[in-house]
C-alpha cells in the first residue's frame, strides 16, 4: 500500500431522492489510487444508488463527486471512459463465445485490436480458459463465468473498476480466487471500489465504509472498525451499525 | 476517434445478428411465421375446384338446355346431384348445404347462382360454370349467363391479403422482436454495462434495429418474389417506390418496438404487450381482415392511428392497383411522420428511463 496515489474517488455531500424519499443522504468520503475500498451496507441502505452515481448512470440531486479526476454530474463520458463496471447481474453475453466478448468489450473502451489479441491470450492464460477460447460463455460453470467477467471489466485498464456483489452465488473457493485477481489487478495500480454481502470479504479490503440508511455510518480499515467497536470480526461490526436502521 | 465509434458501431450490429442467428427461438419466430403465413395463404388462393356440388332448375326442359346439363355432368368439376321443381327451392339447397351452384335456366337466358362465401371458390366456379355454358350453348336460344354472388358480394380475392399479410409480419419481426431484443439485455443486466460504458445510448438502440431492419427488407423481398411466382400475384405498380413504402413501415414498427422497450422490464411483458396492443389492432383494424370502410365509424378513427393501415392502403395501391406514387403521398407522409414522431418520444424516454 506505498505505492498509493491522489484519490481518484471524492465524494461531497453526494445526494440521491426519489421524491420524498432520500435514498443517498449527503455522502461524504474519498477513495485512493489502488486501493480496495469495500461499500457496505444492508439491502436497501443505498449502496447500488450511490455507485450508480458514481458510474455516470445516474445523476446526483444534490452535491458533488469525482470520478478519476472528472466531475460524475457535468463530465459522464469521460467518467465512464475512465472505469470498467461489473454489475450485480451477470455482465457478460451469453450467446457470444469468450473471445467474442472480450472483443466486443475492450472494442467499446476503444483498445487497439492488435493489443486485443495479445491481451486476449494473456488473459485466458491466466484465468487457465485458454482451451475456452471459442465456447459459449453459458456453457462455463458459473465461478469461472464471474472470473471471466471481472477480467473483461479490468482489460482496458481502467483507473477505477466498480464491482456490485461480484461474488453473488459463488462456492467459497472460487471466492477466493477472485479475491486473488481483484489484488491482482489492485497491485497493477487499479483502484477497487467494491460492494459485498460477505463480511470474510471485507477483511481483504483496505478500507471499508458500512452505509445506513443513505448515510455512511463508519469508515475505517477493518482493523481499527474491529477494535473501536470492540468486535471479534467484520460481521459483529455490520451487525452493530445495521441494528440502527430505521428504514427496510 | 470518429473510426474507433464506427468500429464500435460495426461490432455491436455483428454482435446482434449473433443473438439472432444463435437462438432457436428468434430463428424460428423470423423465419417460421413468415414462411407458414405465405403457406397458409397460398393454400387459401389454391384455385382447384372439383366435384361441385350443383342444383340445376330447368322449367324449359327442351334440347339445349339438357345438352347444357349433359356437359355439365360429364366434366369433373360438376356434381350435378339435384333437380329443382320451383324456383322456392333454390335458398333450400343453399341453406341445408346440398349446393353450391345452381344453374337457373330462364326463356332468354341461364343464371348462376354462387355460394360465394368462399370467394375465391365462388369466382372459380362461377368461371368454369359459364365456360361450359358457352361451349355447350351454341344454340337457338342464345344463352346470355349473368352471374350473382351470394353471401360476399364484395369479392375480395386472397391477394388482397398479401399486403395486409406483410403489415402483420414486419409488426411481428420488427416491433415485437426489437422490444423483446431490447428488454433482454435489461434483464440479463448486460445493458447497465452498456450504459456504464463510453457507448452513447442512441448507438445501443440503433444497432439493435439495423438487423432487423436488413432482416425485414430480406423478407419482403422473398415476400414479392412468392407472391409473384408462387401466388400470381401481380406487381403492377412502381416497385422503387413499393420499396420506399415498406422501409418506411418497417421504421415506424422499429421505432415501435424501441417504445415498448422502454415501457416495460420483462420480455414476457414486451411480448405480450406487442402481440395485444399491435397485433390485435393489426388484424381487426387495419384492413387486413375486416374493410375499413365496413366498420363502425368509431373504429374507423381509431384504425387512422394504426400505421398498418396507412401501409396496407398504400401497398394495395402500389401493388395491386399500380397507381402512380402520388396517389400515395398521403399514406408515406403518415408513416414518416409516425417514425418521427415515436422515435423522438422513445428515444426520450429511453435516456430518462435510465435513471
Amino acid at each position: 500500500m506505498n505505492t498509493l496515489e491522489k484519490d481518484v474517488i471524492v465524494a461531497d455531500r453526494l445526494t440521491k431522492s426519489f421524491g420524498a424519499f432520500t435514498a443517498v443522504d449527503r455522502i461524504c468520503f474519498s477513495v485512493a489510487g489502488g486501493e480496495i475500498f469495500g461499500f457496505l451496507g444492508a439491502n436497501g441502505a443505498g449502496k447500488t444508488t450511490a455507485m450508480r452515481m458514481l458510474c455516470g448512470l445516474s445523476k446526483p440531486t444534490s452535491g458533488s463527486a469525482q470520478v478519476a479526476g472528472f466531475d460524475i454530474a457535468r463530465q459522464p463520458e469521460q467518467v465512464k471512459r475512465n472505469i470498467g463496471y461489473m454489475s450485480q447481474k451477470f455482465s457478460l453475453y451469453e450467446d457470444l463465445r469468450v473471445w467474442e466478448n472480450i472483443c466486443l468489450f475492450a472494442g467499446i473502451y476503444g483498445v487497439k485490436e492488435k493489443e486485443i489479441r495479445r491481451k486476449t491470450t494473456e488473459t485466458l492464460d491466466r484465468l487457465g480458459l485458454a482451451r475456452e477460447r471459442n465456447t459459449l460463455v453459458k456453457d462455463l460453470p458459473l465461478g469461472w463465468k464471474q472470473k471471466l467477467a471481472f477480467s473483461v471489466a479490468v482489460f482496458h485498464e481502467p483507473r477505477i473498476v466498480f464491482l456490485d456483489e461480484p461474488t453473488g452465488g459463488v462456492d467459497p473457493i472460487t471466492r477466493r480466487q477472485f479475491w486473488e485477481l481483484i489484488r491482482e489487478a489492485a497491485e497493477r495500480g487499479i483502484t477497487i471500489f467494491v460492494t459485498t454481502h460477505y463480511m470474510d470479504e471485507a477483511e481483504y479490503c483496505n478500507r471499508v465504509s458500512i452505509m445506513v440508511d443513505g448515510r455512511i455510518a463508519a469508515l475505517d480499515t477493518p482493523l481499527s472498525l474491529r477494535a473501536s467497536f470492540r468486535a471479534q470480526n467484520m460481521d459483529e461490526v455490520f451487525r452493530r451499525l445495521a441494528r440502527k436502521a430505521t428504514r427496510e | 476517434m470518429k473510426h474507433a465509434a464506427a468500429h464500435t458501431f460495426l461490432s455491436f450490429i455483428k454482435k446482434e445478428f449473433f443473438h439472432i442467428f444463435r437462438d432457436v427461438r428468434t430463428m424460428l419466430i423470423i423465419v417460421g411465421i413468415p414462411v407458414t403465413q405465405i403457406l397458409i395463404i397460398g393454400f387459401a388462393v389454391s384455385t382447384e375446384v372439383k366435384q361441385v356440388p350443383t342444383a340445376v332448375y330447368d322449367p324449359l326442359k327442351d334440347a339445349s338446355t339438357r345438352a347444357v346439363i349433359e356437359q355439365l355432368r360429364a366434366s369433373e368439376l360438376f356434381d350435378v346431384r339435384t333437380m329443382l321443381e320451383h324456383p322456392d327451392e333454390i335458398d333450400r339447397v343453399f341453406e341445408r348445404g346440398e349446393a353450391s351452384l345452381v344453374v337457373v335456366f330462364g326463356e332468354a337466358s341461364v343464371q348462376l347462382v354462387v355460394d360465394a362465401t368462399d370467394p375465391n371458390q365462388g369466382t372459380t366456379t362461377a368461371e368454369y360454370a359459364s365456360n361450359i355454358i358457352h361451349t355447350a350453348g351454341a344454340s337457338p336460344l342464345q344463352i346470355v349467363p349473368e352471374v350473382e354472388m351470394l353471401y360476399n358480394p364484395e369479392l375480395r380475392s386472397s391477394y388482397n391479403f398479401v399486403p395486409g399479410l406483410m403489415g402483420l409480419i414486419f409488426m411481428i419481426i420488427c416491433a415485437m422482436m426489437t422490444s423483446i431484443a431490447i428488454v433482454r439485455e435489461k434483464e440479463t443486466g448486460t445493458m447497465e454495462v452498456l450504459l456504464a460504458s463510453p457507448v452513447k445510448p442512441a448507438h445501443i438502440v440503433v444497432s439493435k434495429m439495423i438487423p432487423y431492419f436488413l432482416i425485414s427488407w430480406v423478407i419482403f423481398v422473398l415476400i414479392l418474389l412468392l407472391s409473384v411466382f408462387v401466388l400470381n400475384v401481380p406487381v403492377s405498380g412502381n416497385l422503387v417506390w413499393l420499396n420506399v413504402l415498406t422501409l418506411l413501415f418497417i421504421l415506424v414498427a422499429l421505432s415501435l418496438g424501441l417504445l415498448i422497450s422502454t415501457l416495460v422490464k420483462t420480455q414476457v411483458a414486451a411480448m405480450l404487450v406487442s402481440s395485444m396492443g399491435l397485433m390485435m389492432p393489426v388484424m381487426i383494424l387495419s384492413g387486413f381482415i375486416f374493410p375499413i370502410e365496413s366498420i363502425p365509424a368509431a373504429l374507423q378513427a381509431i384504425s387512422a392511428v394504426i400505421p398498418a393501415r396507412w401501409y396496407i392502403a398504400g401497398a394495395k395501391k402500389l401493388m395491386i392497383e399500380g397507381v402512380p406514387v402520388y396517389r400515395v403521398a398521403k399514406e408515406m407522409l403518415v408513416l414518416a411522420g409516425m417514425a418521427t414522431g415515436i422515435i423522438l418520444i422513445s428515444l426520450r424516454n429511453f435516456k430518462t428511463r435510465l435513471e
